[in-house]
């Protein structure tokens, strides 16, 4: 996979999370998207921001267009300094919220993506590498 | 401090959401809504979410949340012209909007709205056809 473009952006208030959407939109129209292609990513950035502000403390997004041959793609990566997550099977289950959330926005995230890794240590916070394939 | 309007149309309140929704304008609009509704004595509100580009867990459980405040308060809650993209990325989210009715346009919702309030208040006056 080679890098084609890199942009990080801050996570630590709400706010972060439109700024993040608009620039993962924009990236994704840039990349010729489709509607459906660009919504789908532009809700995964939104509930993975979300988690790196609510759950990790803060953090940043980076957002990266990528090739592989001939195949266009979007990388975004969410990493937060937080308190890590204890039991990463348990997190990326539906309906799981230790935050009174309903609990979709690891699983859904995943779904929304083409590949979806998530690396987590205790007290070293978390990372979360989504990529969406044109 | 930026807020969403809320319309008044004869026994029923007009929410359109026309701007990138951050998550203080949602938790703002529950209360203004909810305050309106008592205030107005509202029977039903129509939501319209067609300007929405995106609908995230946290957004949708909004509107879950208004729709269940709503009912609460006696008023029925229709949420209107969400985009086709967005109702693919929102179930592939795992949202299928539970609790919360849905139509296609501002007139189909008024449509339901208006029959859910005849079907409720048998007496009232209204157009013919319900009862």
């Amino acid at each position: 996979m080679a890098l084609v473009s890199a942009e990080v952006l801050p996570l630590t208030t709400s706010d972060h999370i439109v700024i993040v959407r608009q620039a993962v939109r924009q990236r994704a129209v840039d990349l010729g998207f489709s509607l459906v292609d660009q919504t789908k990513i532009v809700t995964a950035a939104s509930e993975l921001a979300r988690n790196a502000i609510q759950h990790g403390g803060g953090g940043r997004a980076t957002i990266e267009a990528v090739t592989d041959g001939l195949r266009r793609g979007l990388r975004l990566t969410f990493e937060d300094d937080g308190p890590g997550i204890a039991d990463i099977e348990l997190a990326m289950r539906d309906g799981y919220s230790s935050a009174g959330g309903l609990g979709l926005g690891l699983s859904g995230s995943k779904r929304l993506s083409n590949e979806f890794s998530i690396a987590s240590s205790n007290g070293k916070g978390t990372r979360v590498i989504i990529t969406r394939w044109k | 401090m930026e807020r969403i309007p809320i319309l008044k149309m004869g026994e029923f309140l007009l929410v359109s959401i026309q701007v990138d929704m951050h998550d203080r304008l949602a938790l703002q609009l529950q209360d203004d809504l909810t305050e309106r509704i008592a205030a107005t004595s509202a029977r039903g509100v129509l939501i319209d979410i067609s300007s929405l580009e995106m609908v995230d867990s946290f957004i949708g459980r909004m509107l879950g949340n208004l729709a269940a405040m709503s009912r609460v308060l006696d008023a029925q809650t229709v949420v209107v012209g969400m985009r086709p993209a967005v109702a693919i990325t929102l179930v592939e989210l795992g949202m299928s909007l539970p609790g919360v009715r849905t139509a296609l346009n501002v007139e189909r919702g008024m449509d339901l709205l208006s029959s859910s309030a005849d079907l409720q208040v048998p007496g009232r006056e209204h157009g013919a056809g319900l009862r």
